[in-house]
């Protein structure tokens, strides 16, 4: 293959990569396998390839198709690279913490007052997030990184050795084998329990601003925490609900949670816009939840339930989502105020459909929505 | 600039058949099967054939991917093999497993012959080739050619992933009884996923991913008429029509093209010639599969879909 082909190629992956595809040097190296089969000279052969052994996802494919229109000259340039959302939700909150330069002199102060810190992170526990001033939200990001949300247990359809349960045939079958035919002691299994999958829907509308910060943070410990990511379960699944559904999972899977949620907040065009929930939960069901993300998943939705929509969609959506889902949480960070009562209409239309509705405004709250979502049976011994 | 390889050429060569060299060629080897690809499925097929790699298929329910797999084995002349996945499934159901009766009644008529002294032999005979039962991956790997048909990965788990993506990768099998067993050429594999979870990377890398869109309208035609060439073209058409249009028509089960053709069979046994809202309403439990989405059809109003369709 010439030369200047092949930095074609390249710069198309390099291209790719600023636009959020993940097209790695193994992908690009089949690219040129594929090239070989196909005719260079043809501008669809050689979008074929690409896309063919670039892509790994419908999402990865529109950028794809958009990238590629730009790089070779359809459309301005200045589409290749994703627009540069401001984030300005996220800056506000790094700036708010201390610089990275600091971090180590910190934890001198830490140690120094653990005492003071001790009891402050008490009194924050209980605190509404909305009220908590710059210090007391960097200590609650810290607070917040400890938490874990394994979803419900449920039994699988794998079978796993153990004490008591069905015989294990194959298992029986080879002792009787040792033993040369003479009955054996009979082996047994049982069906191994495993976490439900946990989805989180997060309203970061305008009406939420004060706690999406701190919530896109639990969930991001949630995600990472969780048994769930250690492969023993499947990931907890993260959307944002704003003016559209998006899915944060991938962007949440990194490990640094202010790396995340800066890649949250380029991922997401619509930070503090209005809500329409009704049509946003509907699209999560029609792209994600039928196919089988919200069946028997443990979906908890964190959210005022304000809903700038029809609020007749959202209760038609929330019931459908109830008949998938093994449950519904609704987390309201509203209903920790005093006198509180489901007044918005959303969520008035929503409440018939939930299983559980619990505050979500404190770190305490969020506690217990951890424990909700795990399970009354969470504490007793499992097996898997 | 680059001539390509024609390395499915030789694989169809193998059969008498003409080697395929094109895209455009293996489309057309794929009409004569009954399945007709647009430019993304034929190029795609044509890669799978040629680089020797996986084909990782996602798209909605009954766009044809499974097709597809029937429709290769058949233009490669070559037994299809399918693995469907499900949750729990494991090596013993995919890849190979002792048939344990069997081995436990030759060793108990070993020691009736007096057999049984001479451990070693006994215990070759007791892992033979003979008391190994193949499952579909152990089967794909011994036939050659075959066609693979990995159904709905997404359905099985994690674990069972990984070990998919072992055996993907190097096509051997090692039975530790017995030794490697590796595939003179590599089956041709189609993954197909449905979407109901992220399918992990190292999988997909493997592979090439293709996203299967729903046919346009001509193709889609083409299609019924292909499969039912007793329906009249303006049957198909007024059927593809409604169907097109119910699939925008904000559902929560669009209609794949598997609808379009079991509408249409449906309609061909009532002795249908054309579809009027008094034979679309008896059939329209061949589109719609949930209540609610009858009831919207019904709200809407079915002659509107209709008509739009008889218009198309």
């Amino acid at each position: 293959m010439p030369n200047d082909a092949v930095s074609v190629v390249v710069g198309l992956a390099h291209t790719l990569r600023a636009a959020g595809v993940a097209a790695s040097p193994d992908r690009v190296h089949a690219t040129f396998g594929a090239l070989a089969q196909l005719d260079a000279a043809s501008r669809q052969d050689v979008y074929w390839a690409g896309r063919l052994t670039l892509c790994a996802s419908r999402d990865e494919i529109e950028r794809y198709d958009q990238v590629f229109a730009a790089y070779f000259g359809d459309r301005p340039a200045a589409l290749v690279r994703r627009p540069v959302v401001p984030a300005a939700q996220l800056r506000l909150v790094a700036a708010d913490e201390a610089p990275a330069a600091d971090d180590g002199e910190e934890d001198d102060e830490d140690s120094a007052s653990a005492a003071a810190a001790a009891s402050a992170t008490e009194v924050l526990r209980h605190r509404d997030i909305a009220t908590l001033d710059s210090t007391e939200r960097s200590l609650l990001a810290r607070l917040l990184a400890a938490f874990a949300l394994p979803g419900e247990r449920r039994t699988t359809r794998r079978l796993a050795p153990a004490p008591r349960g069905f015989v294990d045939r194959r298992r029986t079958l080879l002792r009787l084998m040792h033993a040369g035919g003479e009955p054996a002691e009979l082996a047994r299994r049982h069906r191994r329990r495993r976490p439900r999958r946990v989805v989180l829907l997060v309203d970061i509308s305008g009406s939420m601003s004060s706690y999406a910060d701190a919530l896109l943070r639990f969930a991001h410990a949630a995600s990472h925490r969780s048994p769930n990511s250690q492969g023993r379960g499947p990931v907890t699944e993260v959307f944002t609900l704003g003016t559209r559904l998006t899915r944060v999972t991938r962007e949440m899977a990194h490990r640094d949670a202010d790396a995340a949620l800066l890649g949250v907040a380029a991922a997401v065009p619509d930070w503090s816009g209005g809500t329409r929930l009704g049509d946003l939960v509907k699209r999560f069901l029609d792209e994600w939840g039928q196919r089988g993300m919200a069946r028997g998943a443990v979906v908890v939705v964190l959210s005022d339930g304000w809903e700038r929509g029809d609020a007749t969609l959202l209760s038609e959506q929330m019931a459908r989502l109830h008949r998938l889902a093994h449950r519904v949480v609704w987390s309201n960070p509203r209903a920790g105020r005093a006198g509180f009562a489901p007044l918005a209409a959303g969520m008035a239309a929503a409440l018939p459909h939930v299983d559980t509705f619990v505050s979500g405004h404190s770190l305490a709250a969020l506690e217990r929505l951890a424990a909700i979502v795990a399970g009354a049976r969470e504490g007793r011994p499992t097996y898997a | 600039m680059i001539t390509p390889e024609f390395r499915a050429g030789d694989r169809a060569g193998d059969n008498g058949a003409v080697p395929i060299e094109t895209p455009e060629e293996l489309r057309g080897a794929l009409v004569q099967q009954g399945y007709l690809a647009d430019d993304g499925v034929a190029t795609a097929a044509y890669l799978a054939l040629s680089m020797r790699r996986p084909l990782f298929l996602e798209g909605d329910a009954g766009v044809g991917k499974t097709a597809l797999a029937q429709a290769l084995a058949g233009m490669i002349d070559a037994p299809l093999i399918r693995l469907q996945c499900y949750e729990g499934i494991d090596a013993t159901q995919a890849l190979y497993d002792w048939d344990f009766p069997r081995q436990l009644l030759h060793l108990r008529a070993a020691e009736a012959a007096h057999r049984a002294d001479d451990v070693a032999a006994l215990e070759g005979e007791l892992y033979s080739r003979r008391f190994l039962v193949a499952r579909p991956l152990l089967q794909a790997i011994e036939t050659n050619p075959s066609v693979l048909l990995v159904d709905e990965v997404d359905r099985a788990d994690d674990e069972f992933e990984a070990f998919l993506l072992e055996v993907l990768s190097d096509f051997t099998v090692t039975v530790p009884e017995l030794g490697t067993i590796r595939a003179e050429r590599p089956p041709v594999v189609v993954v197909t996923s449905n979407r109901t979870r992220e399918v992990h990377d190292a999988l997909k890398r493997r592979c090439l991913y293709h996203w299967v869109e729903h046919p346009s309208f001509e193709r889609e035609v083409a299609i019924v008429r292909a499969r039912y060439p007793q329906a009249t073209q303006a049957l198909a058409e007024s059927v593809t029509g409604a169907v097109q249009r119910l699939r925008r028509a904000d559902l929560l089960k669009p209609p794949g093209v598997a609808e379009t053709l079991d509408w249409t069979q449906a309609l061909l046994a009532l002795g249908a010639e054309t579809l009027d809202a008094d034979t679309a309403t008896r059939t329209l439990g061949a589109v719609l599969k949930y209540r609610e989405d009858h009831e919207r059809v019904a709200r809407t109003g079915l002659g509107e879909a209709l008509e739009a369709a008889g218009g198309a």
